[in-house]
């Protein structure tokens, strides 16, 4: 009985840990396959084998020469950094706000902001882009700058419920030795709330970073593009035929924001299961 | 003695700032003055024409002008600059109109203060009365301006634009004027046939996919943490950061490659069918095959978040109810049944109607994988896989039918809508305050 239980128990496993290697070889062949591809010499997305005979390094050499690739990472990672910081300290007063202070027409404006939220982003894009032409503001990155974090208060439900949960008697001590909302704000807030902090910077880097619909509407010329607009528009292009170097553009967009979520993945689980949490 | 009150209150009315100079808030009084000032100078500029644009929408249409000998095209009004331009306008003049107002009140109130005989705050005093009273309405200032001007304004433009007949190619600014039309918009999306079927057709595969999308990503992700959380299970963390990869990699790269991995041609997927001797559909132009992939796709990339998640919550469940369960001869099933299952549906209920809303409105799941394609000669301006809100980009950014594509953003805002507020009515972080 002991050892049919046993091997019943062995048999368990054993299925369990075939099933999760299933799982995993379903998961990463699909980054395997680019990556590999973009090592392959020739142009062609068929190929016979998934490992190239001969790995070279032409496709992304070729990125750099063919495309201002170089100026696509910095003008990428300057906006995305100005509105992770941006979204990330406005979303933060925000939240800081309706957790911490009653004031008149507080619930209101609470209801206002989630209620806005619901209108798909797309459905404001055109009058955007003329209010920023009236403000003679495109091809400029200031503009995504502005737009990407311009809506982050609207985001203030998570921030919100993770305030909810810092005691009061930790900034009652901090005011009792004549600390004000700011102190009590940077002393206290921010620093409890590391983990959300990361989850809202990682999110918001990651928006601004991965956008192509609305960079593409405002940058007009090819020096002034993200990355993301750039990739876009090389799969529209010529890349029907270069599928390996869209494969190597395609790596290198990606590898920036992959090592970011992975080095900071224990940070974004704990935001995440505190959205579902505290909702 | 009771004179400083109403003097100050109609002095604040006359002119802003002239009741905090009254008050002797020197220094406040000045900048209200001089915003003062500024306001009334554009206001006069700009109020009377802002209102005139958006009531008229413009009046003269692009036209030829005998200018000297030849006729030359003259620019006429264009009604959208106008809209947005008026809108701007108003927009500006309710900040201010909202700043007066508290002028006259500040004006009152320091009278007031001042009769029962205190001195009125200088202006440190009042920074710092502001720094640490009005704190909350400071801080979320700028934030709330911004979404103003940047989400308010643009979505009030919206959806006028529903009520107008902006649209190519006969109601296209600068050529021509646009014009309000009440609901015949509306009227026109249900009625016209070619609209209507459009519309519901795209509707019904909208709630469809936004169902299997979030049915899928939460039991695939559910069932690989309950894989990966089994108690015998060896590497437990190098499983799970294998399986955080398709969360950790950007979406539209994702997808991108994704639409070649499954080119029916080319693409690995069928060679490897081929191998094993099938030959493969062609994934992305069969309109049923075309849906699968959407769906398995977003599979690969929606599951692990589920994944961490539920993983999350997992440990959070008491190990003495399953060892009670034990005691009580419970087999695996109905361990998961009766505890798993619903704990972890009780701590991610919220969340899951939060993924359903953002799987409704899955724009680069779709777009980004087949641009709603295969075409569908039945449909408006639609393919076989698009969801609403692709159509409304495209009738948008191609078709310029934008006051159609207003009016499917108004119809995606109410479905939305109707069922988030009930669902976030219900959240604790809106309903149980004060709890601390």
């Amino acid at each position: 009985m002991a050892s049919m239980n046993k091997v019943k128990k062995m048999a368990v496993l054993t299925v369990n840990h075939l099933l999760l290697l299933i799982i995993a070889i379903l998961t990463l062949y699909p980054v395997l396959w680019v990556v590999l591809a973009s090592f392959r010499p020739g142009t062609s997305l068929f190929s016979e084998e998934l490992f190239p005979r001969q790995f070279t390094w032409l496709h992304y050499l070729e990125l750099f020469q063919q495309f201002p690739f170089a100026e696509w990472y910095l003008n990428t990672l300057k906006i995305a950094l100005v509105s992770m910081v941006c979204s990330t300290f406005f979303v933060l007063l925000t939240g800081y706000a309706f957790s911490r202070f009653r004031f008149q027409g507080r619930k209101g404006l609470m209801t206002g902001l989630f209620v806005l939220n619901m209108f798909p982003s797309f459905m404001s894009m055109i009058a955007v882009y003329i209010l920023l032409l009236n403000m003679n503001m495109l091809n400029k990155h200031s503009a995504l700058m502005f737009v990407y974090s311009a809506g982050a208060a609207m985001g203030y439900l998570l921030v919100k419920g993770y305030f909810d949960t810092i005691p009061k008697s930790l900034e009652e001590a901090a005011r009792i030795d004549g600390a004000n909302h700011w102190v009590v704000f940077f002393r206290i807030f921010v620093p409890l709330s590391r983990p959300l902090i990361v989850y809202l910077s990682v999110t918001s880097f990651a928006g601004a970073f991965n956008d192509f619909i609305f960079a593409q509407m405002v940058l007009r010329t090819k020096e002034q593009q993200t990355l993301a607009v750039g990739l876009f528009n090389m799969v529209s292009n010529q890349f029907a035929t270069q599928f390996t170097l869209f494969a190597a553009g395609c790596v290198l967009v990606a590898l920036p924001i992959t090592i970011v979520f992975m080095v900071f993945q224990r940070f974004l689980v704990e935001g995440l299961t505190a959205g579902a949490e505290k909702g | 003695m009771s004179q400083h009150r109403i003097t100050a209150t109609v002095l604040s009315v006359i002119a802003m700032g002239l009741g905090q100079i009254y008050n002797r808030q020197y220094i406040k009084g000045i900048l209200l003055l001089l915003l003062y000032g500024t306001g009334v100078y554009f206001g006069i500029d700009n109020l009377g024409h802002a209102f005139w644009g958006l009531f008229t929408l413009g009046e003269t249409p692009q036209h030829l002008e005998l200018v000297g000998k030849v006729y030359k095209m003259v620019p006429g009004d264009h009604s959208i600059f106008l809209m947005v331009q008026g809108l701007i306008v108003l927009f500006v003049f309710i900040v201010f109109v909202l700043i007066y107002m508290a002028n006259i009140k500040d004006a009152y109130e320091v009278g007031k203060s001042r009769e029962q005989g205190k001195h009125p705050h200088r202006f440190l005093e009042t920074i710092l009365y502001i720094n640490q009273v009005k704190f909350p309405h400071l801080i979320i200032l700028v934030p709330l301006t911004f979404v103003l001007f940047f989400t308010v304004m643009p979505l009030v433009f919206s959806i006028m634009i529903a009520f107008t007949d902006y649209s190519s190619p006969k109601h296209l600014p600068p050529a021509n004027l646009i014009n309000w039309i009440g609901f015949d918009a509306f009227k026109d999306l249900f009625t016209l046939s070619s609209w209507a079927r459009t519309f519901f057709g795209v509707l019904r595969w909208n709630i469809i996919w936004a169902v299997l999308a979030t049915v899928t990503t939460f039991f695939g992700g559910f069932a690989v943490a309950l894989l990966v959380q089994h108690t015998g299970t060896r590497f437990k963390s190098m499983w799970r950061t294998i399986y955080i990869l398709p969360f950790a990699i950007p979406s539209f790269v994702s997808y991108l490659v994704m639409g070649n991995m499954f080119n029916s041609q080319f693409g690995p997927i069928n060679q490897y069918l081929k191998l094993i001797g099938i030959q493969g559909p062609s994934w992305l132009s069969v309109p049923t095959w075309a849906k699968v992939t959407i769906v398995l796709v977003n599979l690969w990339h929606g599951y692990p978040v589920s994944m961490l998640l539920i993983i999350g919550i997992l440990g959070t469940i008491s190990k003495e109810l399953y060892e009670a369960a034990e005691v009580d001869g419970a087999s695996a099933f109905q361990k998961f049944k009766m505890i798993t299952f619903p704990s972890v549906m009780f701590s991610l209920a919220p969340i899951l109607i939060g993924i359903f809303a953002y799987n409704v409105n899955n724009f680069n799941g779709i777009y980004l994988l087949t641009n709603g394609n295969p075409a569908n000669s039945e449909y408006q301006f639609a393919g076989s896989t698009d969801i609403l809100i692709t159509w409304l980009y495209n009738l948008t950014m191609l078709q310029g039918a934008y006051n159609f594509a207003s009016v499917i953003g108004i119809i995606i805002f109410i479905i939305l809508a109707s069922f988030s507020i009930w669902n976030f009515r219900r959240t604790r972080s809106f309903k149980e305050e004060d709890m601390y």
